[in-house]
């Protein structure tokens, strides 16, 4: 094995180890640790990882959504308004509507991108902005419900007490927006168009359609995340979001994947999510002030990309 | 402008039917017909009225110096932009194109310098991308000696010459009856360039046809049957290619222009001096790109460089500008040894850099005058209050001297080619210099802009200064040097007067050839 | 026709003044009587911390960047100054300024040292303040915050019924900002790095102290925003500058400035946060529901700011 693949190995290797090697930390600092902290942990976990899924696609088709939060509340008081008085079957032809409703705001939020000239960064920041204003038009207020059958699609535990029907629906729910990507022409469109626009062009690729596909991926899945979050708690809350746009870009940084775009992958963000997730339930357990969480959170990222740049600083200096 | 190509109110330029028979090809119907091609940016006309003609099974060089529209006109063959006047057909039948896609559908494929390959994919993805069958690829990359990459490394840890012949592999996978190479064989290795040679012949032997962008005239005269010569963006005439070069050459630059760029600069013979060299380099190395150089530059002296692509060259200049750091060796300014780690110890001991690209060293949406006096905010003290009297008296001192063109004075990006090579030059003037370098500085530039950069190296020498010149056209050399060393494999393979610095004899010692005794 | 609009094309800054002048047009027209000299004080002072916040936003977009740390160490100044009052008035504003230094330094190592993504810098910061806020409060949940009697008259106060205090602040902040891009050498490095770093680099120029200094500069702007806000509103909260974050961006975005460098500058800013505080007072006369305005406002927003994108291709 030549050094370059042992180095990408390794790189491959990394968020899982991490995860493995926190999870044992926690088990050191937690014996009781059982299958209810594992329920908890996947519960909190899985509408992060859904917003961080959202996150990768975009970022590595080169752009940046900073909506994501929001476009994650208004389906969850979308959802939380419509099932309120449904039985658990009607509940699953609205998820459908939901998820429609989520592919739109992506294809809103990309033609913007596309057609308005104004660069993603602030184009998103005030989509979202706009998005938060729908999600208080739908609910002025938390409210909302669904029923229980459905709720239990992800707070349940059908499958046994160590195998969280939340961590189920994260896995999914992620390979099902994942997988195609990986596989189809959709990915290397999307890849292309990040990592090399001019070249992608040249290549006979339509980068603004690439670019804006990436911004729908990114509303379905706010979509099922915005759901998750209906599931797990049961009623609908228009300023939930606030919390997941930047921790979805807190993710995809601590998981490795370029703001530059073109490069990295999904395993990566999802475990990053696990990790922000866990990390305020270490607290607690430590004994520690769980208010530390957000500090945590923040000087995380902050480390993370502050080594990032050292590393890079030294090579350069060649 | 949208819509179809076809403008009734220009007429044709030059009858093609007498223009074929004058060359020799009457009778073969043109595979490509171009009429009239004009194409306007803003305030730059990049083609005024270009023809073109190609018959098939015919290799066809495109020549022009730079600025002429070689690449617009290749550009809007191949779909990337529309022209905003003008015909074009192909097979008889018209033509337009509004993308690359629609032009490699239609059979035109091109090849760039920037390999247009994706480099986060990996080449077999990058072939996926395009929808080029991946035998085919194989089976072009086979006949160009380059079966043993690995499609499934991601282009990025690709070599960059192969990254190119992987380009052109791609492009002949999708069986192009027209295929436009521009500019392939720069920085391509000789025998690779080989390779890329036996391949278009065989093509035009399938009866495809070839388009060669070059600047190098003995391959255009060993690889094309005929040239059509650009120049300001006007078809100027189409010629067989054999024994053609001086005619070539003539069109090229225009016989006037041609006969006094073929004058070296006056200059007064350089007297001795008893002081140090301005610049000093010993045993230089960096990597394996420079493997030990050393050379003086007395005060007052033009010291040209010459040099094939990538024999170590940018590193030189980088290392002596403070741009990148030398492994060992040492660069003495004045007899002071230098410590060289960031451009401002460099321009601190009056040693500045003016490189090849200048959009590299310009600030896009600034105006000439931000542009020259950059140099000035080096150090801290200049970030207070400044003194814009004296600021405007030096930047129109140094504009004025130049010559620049100033109609576009609000932003250097709406600035021609060698007015921003000016703007460069005069950021230095503005800050005072003792050595100047330059690299490959009229690359890409007009003749005439041309003829003033030599004669501005000239005299800032005769003030005192002095100056290391790279250039990649080597009759540069003579006209604007007082001496001359050669670069070959990060060594100096040749050192020579102005007088003995023949294309022949620099030639030869680029390629790494003992000099033959016998004067060229 | 053609030709007017060709000016303001190249004269874009007359062309905020325009929409400037139509928001307060159409505020008049939807409630006749309301702009009056008072409603034009209150305006002015509600635009100040906008406008500060903006100046140091403006600063870091002039070099290709962007600082998402703004609205926690506006909070995080004001959280500090209410808490530590009762130790002096001094002594609260100099803990309070202090927070901006030190974000403004941490930001300015990992942008302008480490060469980190801007973007991604300073939300780690900005989390990370407001994060430090959060725990501090808990420990605070004892003592009693109150704001200083100068920091009101600051941030509420007026001078002859219609002048607000805090203009005066912002003249001379605005002042000092124009004066330091247009005038001076480091002004001129903050345009030059933002429209190619790299040319400045072979210039001679150490690009990491424009950089630096420039984000702490914004960090500290965003303090002064703070204090001028707590000021306004008299009393210590977690929330309170995290909706002027978005405007701040925005009204430099409007006001001009490239989001890639290079181009713009503060006296767009200056419009820009006037129309966004007039805009807001305007939807605030609309009879509409809290949610319709903040979609309209966002809506407003995108429209401006692509239709200048549109209008300086």
């Amino acid at each position: 094995m030549t050094a370059f693949k042992a180095y990408r190995a390794l790189q491959a290797l990394a968020m899982p180890a991490l995860l493995v090697v926190a999870l044992a930390l926690t088990k050191v600092a937690h014996p009781d640790f059982g299958a209810f902290d594992l329920q908890s942990l996947a519960l909190g976990a899985l509408p992060l990882a859904l917003a961080a899924a959202a996150q990768t696609v975009v970022v590595i088709s080169g752009g940046i959504d900073l909506s994501v939060g929001s476009q994650i509340a208004v389906a969850n008081v979308l959802s939380a308004s419509l099932m309120q008085h449904a039985s658990f079957t009607q509940s699953l032809l609205l998820s459908l509507l939901v998820l429609a409703a989520g592919a739109a705001q992506g294809l809103v939020n990309g033609l913007v991108v596309a057609v308005s000239r104004i660069p993603d960064v602030v184009a998103t920041l005030t989509a979202g902005f706009i998005w938060g204003g729908v999600a208080l038009l739908i609910l002025e207020r938390p409210g909302g419900g669904a029923p229980p059958a459905y709720l239990n699609l992800a707070s349940g535990q059908d499958f046994g007490p160590w195998l969280p029907n939340a961590l189920l629906v994260m896995i999914v729910a992620i390979a099902a927006i994942w997988l195609p990507i990986r596989f189809t022409r959709i990915g290397l469109l999307i890849y292309a168009a990040g990592s090399d626009p001019v070249a992608a062009f040249r290549s006979g690729v339509n980068v603004r359609d690439a670019r804006t596909l990436a911004y729908v991926f990114s509303g379905l899945a706010c979509a099922v995340g915005g759901m998750a979050l209906t599931m797990t708690t049961g009623i609908g809350a228009p300023l939930a979001g606030s919390y997941y746009t930047l921790s979805s870009v807190a993710a995809i940084v601590i998981g490795g994947v370029s703001l530059l775009g073109g490069r990295g992958g999904m395993v990566g963000p999802v475990i990053a999510a696990l990790l922000l997730t866990l990390a305020p339930m270490d607290l607690i357990f430590l004994g520690i002030d769980p208010n530390y969480g957000q500090v945590i959170q923040g000087s995380l990222i902050v480390l993370v990309v502050m080594i990032a740049g050292l590393f890079a600083y030294f090579q350069d200096r060649k | 402008m949208q819509g179809s190509l076809i403008d009734a109110n220009r007429p044709a330029a030059k009858s093609p039917a007498l223009f074929l028979k004058a060359v020799g090809m009457g009778g073969a119907s043109p595979l490509l017909s171009i009429r009239g091609v004009a194409k306007t940016f803003g305030a730059v006309t990049a083609l005024r009225s270009a023809d073109l003609e190609v018959a098939p099974g015919e290799v066809h060089a495109l020549m022009g110096a730079n600025g002429a529209g070689k690449s617009t006109l290749v550009k809007i063959i191949t779909g990337v932009f529309p022209a905003d006047s003008g015909q074009m057909s192909l097979a008889g039948k018209p033509a337009l194109f509004r993308s690359p896609a629609e032009a490699r559908r239609a059979g035109i494929v091109s090849v760039y310098q920037d390999p247009a390959l994706v480099p986060d994919l990996t080449v077999a993805q990058n072939m996926r991308l395009a929808r080029v069958p991946l035998d085919a690829v194989k089976a072009a990359m086979r006949d160009l000696g380059i079966e043993n990459v690995d499609l499934e490394t991601k282009a990025r840890r690709v070599d960059f010459a192969i990254l190119r012949l992987i380009d052109l592999a791609r492009a002949l996978a999708s069986k192009p009856s027209i295929l436009m190479l521009d500019e392939i064989t720069a920085a391509l290795p000789a025998d690779l360039s080989d390779r890329v040679f036996a391949v278009v012949r065989e093509w035009r032997q399938r009866g495809s046809s070839v388009i060669f962008i070059s600047h190098r005239m003995a391959e255009v005269t060993a690889l094309c049957d005929r040239a059509t010569v650009l120049r300001d963006g006007i078809t100027v005439g189409v010629t067989l290619t054999q024994g053609a070069q001086e005619k070539i050459v003539g069109m090229m630059l225009g016989d006037e222009v041609a006969k006094a760029a073929a004058t070296p600069v006056a200059r007064r013979p350089l007297a001795a001096s008893t002081k140090p060299p301005a610049l000093e380099v010993e045993n230089l190395s960096y990597g394996h790109m420079l493997n030990g150089v050393s050379f003086k530059v007395q005060r007052g002296e033009v010291l040209g460089v010459a040099a094939l692509e990538g024999q170590g060259q940018e590193a030189l200049f980088d290392c002596i500008a403070g741009v990148r750091r030398a492994a060992s060796g040492s660069v003495k300014a004045d007899g002071e040894r230098l410590n060289l780690r960031h451009p401002a110890d460099a321009i601190r001991a009056g040693l500045v850099l003016v490189p090849a690209n200048r959009l590299e060293s310009l600030l896009p949406q600034r105006s000439i005058q931000e542009n020259v006096a950059l140099a000035g905010f080096g150090r801290l003290r200049d970030w207070g209050p400044i003194a814009f009297g004296a600021e405007r008296l030096r930047v129109g001192r140094a504009v004025t001297k130049l010559q620049i063109d100033t109609r576009a004075a609000a932003e250097v990006r709406r600035l021609s080619g060698g007015n921003m090579q000016k703007v460069v030059i005069a950021r230095w003037i503005a800050a005072g210099f003792k050595t100047l370098l330059c690299f490959d500085p009229t690359r890409g530039i007009d003749i005439g802009t041309k003829r003033q950069i030599y004669a501005l190296l000239r005299e800032v020498a005769e003030q005192g200064a002095a100056v290391l010149l790279f250039t990649s056209e080597l009759p540069e050399i003579r006209l604007a040097c007082d001496r001359a060393i050669v670069l070959f494999g990060g060594r100096i393979s040749g050192e020579m007067g102005a007088a003995e610095a023949s294309e022949a004899r620099l030639m030869r010692a680029a390629h790494g050839l003992p000099h033959a005794d016998s004067a060229a | 026709m053609k030709a007017a609009f060709e000016f303001l094309r190249t004269h874009t800054f007359y062309a905020l003044i325009l929409l400037l002048a139509l928001f307060v047009v159409f505020v008049e027209i939807i409630r006749p009587g309301t702009v009056t000299p008072l409603w034009a004080s209150n305006a002015l002072m509600f635009a100040a911390p906008l406008a500060i916040m903006g100046g140091g936003q403006t600063l870091v977009m002039l070099t290709g960047g962007i600082d998402l740390s703004v609205s926690a160490v506006a909070t995080g100044s004001a959280y500090l100054l209410a808490t530590n009052a009762s130790r002096g008035d001094g002594y609260a504003l100099a803990i309070a300024l202090s927070l901006g230094v030190v974000v403004g330094i941490i930001n300015g190592i990992g942008v302008a040292l480490l060469r980190v993504q801007p973007l991604v810098m300073t939300l780690g910061t900005g989390l990370m303040t407001g994060g430090i806020m959060i725990v501090y409060s808990q420990q605070m949940m004892a003592s009693q915050p109150h704001v200083p009697e100068f920091i009101q008259t600051l941030g509420a106060g007026k001078v002859a019924t219609f002048v607000p205090v805090d203009l005066f602040l912002w003249v001379v902040i605005g002042g000092l900002i124009l004066f330091g891009l247009h005038r001076t050498g480091f002004g001129r490095l903050v345009y030059a790095v933002g429209d190619n770093r790299e040319a400045c680099h072979l210039s001679g120029v150490r690009v990491w102290r424009v950089l630096f200094v420039d984000y702490l500069l914004c960090a500290i702007l965003a303090s002064i925003t703070g204090l001028v806000l707590v000021g306004g509103t008299n009393a210590a909260d977690l929330s309170l500058a995290e909706s002027y974050l978005l405007p701040s961006v925005a009204c430099v975005v409007i006001g001009g400035t490239s989001i890639f460098g290079g181009r713009g500058g503060y006296g767009g800013t200056i419009i820009g946060a006037l129309i966004l505080t007039v805009l807001t007072g305007l939807l605030t006369l609309l009879d509409v529901s809290e949610p319709a305005k903040q979609i309209l406002f966002g809506a407003i927003i995108l429209t401006l700011a692509a239709a200048y994108a549109r209008l300086t291709e």
